[in-house]
């Protein structure tokens, strides 16, 4: 045979030799091929090529962790493409945002899927994450990845934080001012200390945040770096492990006495049922030969379906609602655009976002305490955690005992009166007149984050249960959240007064 | 935990030589990082200029407010004498503005207040306002100077 015509019998069959080295296990056709894909494709094969039953049920996930990988895509391309037009400068960054809003084809469009992309987010984190709370799935194997979550949440703040800056509008340019001098607000303690001239951690921090002493061109650029850069790129290696580690902490959490009726309307695979027995007859091999226990012994993947197309349709759903809500928003509301930065006049009142504006409302009480005390405290809460209550209880149920529900109702309701009520003392009566130092440590936020502390250790001993402890405390950081939140945006208007509407507002 | 990896409690030699690789790796590759990220700590930090010229006495007769809006300075003339108070907030920065009605200064962040001599009157500001230094220039102007800070109280007699 000739080697020409071998090479022409080789192009011939190109097509259909490409295809088959591409899909190694041929067309995912049959019930094989599709499972086979599932285990051999980079993307799909963070799942397993059967999920559980339980995990199918709405309700449980209400789908949030894939509605969350969503967003990230949305925002990612949008991002990408808004960063064609965007200019980093101070001359040209407001200017840059106004082409796109006007000129660009589809520009308003995908600025607006961008910024309400970021809304929505922040959003999600948090419903994901007290959906991962509430059904108890922070339980051993999954501690670490509760942790990882911790750290997405503080990166999707960082992200939105760093995103909204870059337009260089009246909001961009006193939220730059306000946040850097958050990061020099341990000023307040090296000054009460005298150590200021010798050890100031306040400052260097705001020099490295601004790249400056004051708020200009190389603070916008440095934004520009951590949003488009830094922090993305941060976020996908921590989605990359948190996805990873579901897969390898045995898929979403679930509870070991699942009763038929609470399997209703999953998808059931008859096959499944005849083909694994609930106890195996024989140990399963060692996935290779290390000194360990084996896995699973004993057990058969019992009340599994396969992953394509049961778990596939459910989260193309998710994600097609996701996306969809997106660009409804996108084409109907514009996103917010203040004017352009003017250093000499902050906008009266000068609001955060909606989810800053618990965190502006603490501030506003002391920039340490409410900037930087507080704020990592509850971080810290957040990812500990699973450390702090390692209590084994049925995982992957919403609220796994009635006395956790009557726990969380309780907590919720205390939470909600207590917050009101320093809030109505604060704004009628004020706060103690105190020297600074004092303040920064006896102030509204602290003194209510330290009595729910005190409260939730009492409950940890009344009850003599970690997790009762740990969901007042959390419960608590929902509730405050969200009723300052509400009241910052509603009830705080010009020089940051009380009013009851915003309609009552003056006018200048 | 098996038995083949409890049989040495203490490091045997080729235990510590693979951990003191390791450890050189580790501190070389993080030395190297930390290095690196020297740069993102800017070493020129322009700052605009300090001192601001702002006319004679005879203009600023007992009364008179004038806010210098980009430099965030007001000069205030009054029966002691005359004084200036930077606008920028005690607390984070924003700029504060006077509300003549109430001869306060408020700021429109986080609601901190200030009486005309820079005083808080309303947290959360942690202290007062700056006061600059106010000279008086041989040719008969005045020099505001941001890089020198006053006692409170302190005013230019003239």
């Amino acid at each position: 045979m000739s080697g020409l015509g071998q090479l022409g019998r080789n192009i011939r069959s190109l097509p259909k030799n490409f295809m088959e080295s591409l899909i190694r296990q041929g067309m995912p056709n049959s019930s094989r091929g599709r499972s086979k894909t599932v285990f051999g494709n980079v993307f799909l094969h963070v799942h397993s090529t059967r999920t559980h039953r339980w995990s199918c049920r709405p309700l449980f996930t209400m789908g949030l962790g894939i509605a969350l990988l969503a967003v990230f895509i949305a925002l990612a391309v949008s991002g990408v493409i808004l960063m064609i037009y965007f200019q980093p400068s101070v001359e040209g960054a407001y200017n840059s945002i106004k082409d796109i809003q006007t000129v660009v084809p589809g520009g308003r469009y995908i600025r607006n899927l961008h910024r309400w992309g970021a809304y929505v987010m922040v959003a999600l984190v948090f419903l994901h994450m007290a959906r991962v709370f509430f059904t108890n799935s922070y339980k051993g194997p999954r501690q670490f990845n509760w942790v990882v979550g911790v750290i997405l949440l503080v990166l999707t703040l960082a992200l939105a934080f760093t995103g909204y800056c870059l337009p260089w509008d009246q909001l961009a340019y006193w939220a730059i001012t306000i946040g850097s001098n958050i990061a020099g607000s341990p000023v307040e303690i090296t000054d009460a200390l005298g150590i200021t001239d010798s050890f100031d951690v306040g400052g260097m921090q705001r020099d490295l945040m601004l790249g400056s002493k004051s708020v200009g061109g190389p603070a916008l650029l440095r934004f520009y770096w951590g949003h488009c850069i830094v922090l993305p790129i941060m976020m996908m290696i921590f989605m990359v492990i948190h996805v990873w580690r579901i897969r390898k902490d045995g898929g979403l959490s679930r509870p070991t006495d699942i009763r038929e009726d609470e399997l209703a309307g999953t998808p059931c695979d008859e096959l499944a049922e005849t083909a694994f027995k609930e106890k195996h007859d024989k140990t399963y091999g060692l996935m290779c030969v290390v000194p360990d226990k084996t896995p699973a012994v004993d057990r058969g993947p019992e009340q599994t379906v396969s992953t394509w197309p049961s778990v596939f349709y459910r989260e193309m759903a998710i994600m097609s609602l996701v996306i969809l809500s997106l660009v409804l928003l996108s084409l109907f509301f514009n996103a917010p655009l203040k004017e352009m930065a003017n250093p000499a006049v902050p906008e009266n009142p000068a609001k955060a976002p909606w989810y800053f504006l618990a965190l502006q409302e603490i501030i506003s009480y002391s920039a340490f305490a409410g900037g930087i005390l507080l704020p990592t405290l509850s971080i810290l809460f957040l990812m500990l955690i699973p450390y702090l209550d390692r209590e084994e209880g049925q995982s992957g149920r919403w609220f796994e005992s009635a006395d956790i529900r009557k726990t969380t109702i309780r907590s919720a309701i205390l939470s909600a009166v207590a917050v009101v009520t320093m809030l109505t003392v604060n704004v009628t009566a004020g706060w103690l007149k105190l020297s600074q130092i004092w303040i920064t440590f006896i102030n509204p936020g602290t003194v209510l984050a330290g009595l729910f502390v005190l409260l939730s250790l009492g409950v940890t001993a009344r009850t003599r249960s970690t997790r009762h402890g740990v969901t007042v405390l959390f419960v608590y950081f929902l509730v405050s959240f969200v009723i300052l939140t509400y009241f910052a945006s509603v009830h705080r208007g010009p020089n940051w007064d009380f009013y009851w509407w915003p309609s009552l507002w003056p006018t200048h | 935990m098996s038995n083949e990896e409890n049989a040495n409690p203490k490091c045997d030699r080729r235990d510590f030589m693979g951990k003191a690789g390791v450890s050189a790796f580790l501190t070389a590759m993080g030395l190297a990082g930390a290095g690196s990220l020297v740069g993102l700590s800017p070493s020129v930090l322009p700052d605009p200029s300090k001192q601001l010229k702002i006319g004679p006495p005879q203009d600023y007769p007992s009364g008179t407010v004038r806010v210098f809006d980009e430099e965030k300075v007001v000069v205030i003339s009054d029966d002691e004498g005359i004084y200036a108070l930077s606008l920028v907030c005690t607390h984070l920065g924003c700029v504060v503005t006077l509300d003549r009605g109430s001869g306060q200064f408020d700021c429109p962040c986080h609601g901190s207040k200030f009486t005309m001599e820079g005083e808080v009157t309303k947290a959360p500001a942690p202290r007062s306002l700056d006061r600059y230094e106010v000279s008086l220039l041989p040719g008969g102007q005045m020099l505001v100077d941001q890089g020198v800070r006053l006692d409170s109280g302190e005013k230019l007699k003239v």
